[in-house]
């Protein structure tokens, strides 16, 4: 006798029918967590770091797991089927750098708790050339069973996070890491330099110290002006680029981590420096060598910029672009203070206000605030607002 | 037998204490050290029939992948299983099953309801409405798919589109069902009492009827003896219900909140301590522990919290009736609660979606979304004694 299936002839008969109806009001309102997977990469200098928590319940569903079918996944059963789970991760995603394959090699197999059930979870890792510019990953697990899974991607570069969602309909994802990526973080590394000189008031103070006397010379007890504007813009010069230089240094130094000094140590030695500056002002030690006391303390400001870049957590080839966006907006925010502050001395340098009011009395104050900074810095305890 | 006990006794607190890692997969993973360590539930008790049927249609599909009855048939199935275990996981996998026909203009007409149905549960409501248009157009006399646009037109508030999608059934079908179908749409539109009545009246004469349509009419009659405010009416419904059938999480949800309302929140906590999987439960559960002071609410609004994010990553919106309930009652959020609640009803215009719509605009002070919920009960004539009661307590802001 020919088949006739009657569960083929009763598709729309009334009981199943009935459940689709219900369904409607039950499906949208009542389903729980839908099936995603956590990737997660990182990107250092010379390879690739990957993480993979995939559901157990999806696991299940595409390789096997309940071996004895019990309705509970044991460790024993997951890690009977490493060597499958390990061979499905590899035929899913694809990574490609710079547009060649890259082989991933799985580390470890490990489990993890989310907060819809178990997830297995695979370590990874893969080489990458130290040039890397483009990252492509190609996603395509489970999609085959279930449309509605997706794949929820967190690539770690350089101290930022970008995501992506993997779908059937977009299982393929391309960064660019370094030209667009690279200046971005350039321009972001200069603004911050420049921000930092900016907020940074005890630079300011220090540079100004520095400079008030740079269009006078001490003659005989006292401050006279300088008579050429050459002469002004030499001292200035010498000063600024003292200051550059041992900053500079220090702050490479410091971020490359070869020295390390304690950060309250630092920012009282630096208050201590705009107090030292500025008596030197009102009561000469090295009239002649401003610059020597530029470069001696810009030592311990470039410590201070250290501080800074080391908060911003960088490593690897970003480190390099850090330290040369930060030192070079730290420059241009020195730059314009010297624009502005040249011309204004300069025209005012002969006047009784600027030689005594300015360079003596504002020196005063600048010591006074920069000697309360200093015992806050060392108690570690707040007076001044700024 | 060894096992850490941090999986296994106490599994909830190891979810809550690792919810972070829910959104940035950046958690403690770990090496077991015991094989016999369970780490993940997928059912309670042996393998069910339901099951076994999923499992030996798949292995028929398998041989012929293009049979669209095959296809309908197991599809149907795993929406089934998506719907009792509250799993949207089976939704995805019907969709795969209808893969070969999913982006086709021409599919059979069983498929092209099926596809509708899906589509629905993740709130694509226009192209599943076009889904059924579709296969009515080519069969006028499919009571599936009249059924399944009426209930779509009534979840969306188009109610002169349900009715009229209702009035194919009553030659189509079986009486208990066109009359359940249409008093669903009367008992919105002002005319509850009558509605009420007929039902009633009508399941007390269809003895025959299956556990399946006795079911969605019980519900539906404790459901509307609910929005009139007949409480005890609406309590043995709900236990009628309940002993017709299996723990359906639709209709354990309703009752939750039932439960809620009349300020019951031990009996609740009774009810769904292990539905703990189902989003909707478990924020029912939390809020009856949160009015219980129970210790075990924390938990639950962190596993919820990071649920709710892990939501958000993947850009899912499908659960903002909930979401909105979680910030309002939950965490006091009431702005947040308020933004999701109007992107809500901009979508879903069921009594739940108003009622949480007025809590959280009351909860504001908000009278434009408060206008919105006024209009909509004035023009449709919706009675619901919930939605009067806070519209006369909280009604002057």
């Amino acid at each position: 006798m020919k088949q006739s299936c009657p569960l083929q002839r009763r598709p729309f008969g009334l009981v199943l029918f009935l459940v689709l109806a219900l369904c409607i009001a039950a499906l949208s309102a009542h389903a729980h967590k839908p099936s995603d997977s956590y990737l997660t990469l990182e990107i250092g200098s010379t390879n690739l770091t990957g993480r993979w928590d995939i559901a157990l319940r999806d696991l299940e569903d595409a390789i096997g797991l309940d071996a004895n079918d019990d309705g509970d996944i044991t460790w024993g059963e997951l890690r009977a089927k490493h060597s499958a789970l390990a061979a499905y991760a590899q035929s899913r995603l694809a990574i490609t750098v710079n547009d060649q394959p890259a082989s991933f090699r799985l580390d470890r197999h490990e489990v993890d708790n989310h907060s819809d059930g178990s997830y297995a979870v695979l370590r990874f890792t893969c080489a990458i050339p130290a040039t890397t510019t483009k990252l492509n990953v190609r996603y395509n697990a489970l999609f085959d069973r279930d449309p509605q899974h997706r794949g929820l991607l967190r690539l770690n570069v350089a101290g930022t996070t970008r995501t992506a969602i993997f779908s059937p309909d977009k299982p393929r994802q391309e960064f660019a890491l370094l030209e667009s990526g690279g200046g971005n973080s350039l321009a972001a590394f200069v603004k911050d330099g420049v921000w930092h000189i900016w907020i940074g008031f005890d630079h300011i103070l220090f540079l100004m110290a520095l400079l008030l006397p740079g269009v006078l010379q001490w003659n005989k007890g006292r401050w006279v002006p300088v008579a050429t504007v050459r002469e002004a813009l030499v001292n200035v010069l010498k000063i600024v680029t003292a200051f550059t230089l041992a900053h500079s240094i220090t702050l490479s130094l410091a971020a490359l981590k070869v020295v390390s000094l304690p950060s309250r140590l630092v920012e009282a030695s630096i208050a201590a420096s705009v107090i030292f500056a500025a008596l030197n002002n009102v009561w000469p030690v090295l009239h002649r060598r401003v610059w020597m006391i530029a470069f001696a303390f810009g030592l311990i400001h470039g410590f201070g910029f250290a501080n800074v870049l080391g908060d911003l957590d960088l490593h690897g080839r970003v480190l390099a672009l850090g330290l040369f966006g930060f030192n070079l907006g730290v420059e241009l925010g020195q730059m314009a203070i010297v624009l502005v502050f040249i011309p204004i001395a300069f025209a005012l340098r002969r006047s009784w206000g600027y030689r005594s009011l300015t360079v003596k009395f504002g020196s005063l104050l600048v010591s006074a605030i920069a000697g309360v900074w200093m015992f806050e810095r060392l108690l570690n305890f707040k007076v001044l607002p700024f | 037998m060894l096992r850490p006990p941090s999986f296994r006794l106490k599994p909830f607190a190891c979810r809550a204490a690792l919810f972070l890692m829910a959104a940035s997969a950046s958690g403690t993973s770990f090496v077991p050290q015991d094989d016999a360590l369970v780490l993940e539930r997928l059912r309670r008790g042996p393998v069910d029939q339901a099951t076994r049927e999923i499992r030996q249609l798949r292995r028929q599909r398998e041989l012929n992948p293009q049979d669209d009855r095959m296809a309908a048939l197991l599809a149907r199935r795993l929406i089934s299983k998506s719907r009792e275990t509250s799993d949207p996981r089976y939704l995805g996998q019907a969709e795969s099953v209808l893969a070969p026909w999913w982006d086709t203009t021409n599919a059979p007409v069983g498929i092209l309801v099926l596809r509708a149905t899906i589509r629905q549960s993740t709130h694509h409501f226009a192209p599943a409405l076009a889904d059924l248009d579709s296969a009515l157009a080519i069969d006028p006399n499919n009571a599936q798919a009249w059924l399944t646009r009426a209930t779509i037109l009534q979840v969306v508030g188009d109610y002169t589109g349900a009715r009229r999608a209702c009035e194919p059934l009553q030659r189509l079908t079986s009486e208990l069902i066109s009359v359940t179908a249409l008093s669903s749409v009367q008992s919105l539109t002002g005319e509850a009492e009558g509605a009420y009545q007929s039902l009633t009246n009508l399941l007390q004469r269809s003895p025959q009827a299956s556990a399946d349509q006795r079911i969605w009419a019980v519900t539906l009659l404790a459901e509307i003896a609910v929005r009139l405010g007949r409480t005890s009416e609406a309590d043995d419904f709900f236990k009628q219900a309940f002993a017709l059938g299996e723990r359906d999480p639709y209709l354990l949800g309703a009752y939750a909140d039932f439960l809620l309302d009349k300020n019951q929140p031990r009996t609740v906590i009774e009810l769904l301590k292990d539905e703990t999987r189902a989003d909707s439960l478990l924020l029912r559960l939390a809020l009856a522990e949160k009015a219980a002071n129970d210790p075990k609410a924390g938990e639950h609004i962190a596993i919820l919290k990071a649920r709710f994010e892990a939501s958000a990553q993947r850009g899912d919106k499908v659960h903002q009736r909930e979401e909105a309930r979680f910030h309002l009652h939950l965490l006091g959020e009431k702005s947040r609660a308020l933004a999701l609640a109007l992107e809500n009803f901009a979508v879903q215009r069921e009594p739940a979606d108003l009622r949480i719509l007025l809590e959280s605009a009351l909860a504001v002070g908000d009278t434009a979304a408060k206008a919105k919920v006024t209009q909509f009960i004035h023009t449709h004539r919706l009675q619901d004694v919930q939605l009067d009661r806070l519209l006369r307590n909280g009604g002057e802001i």
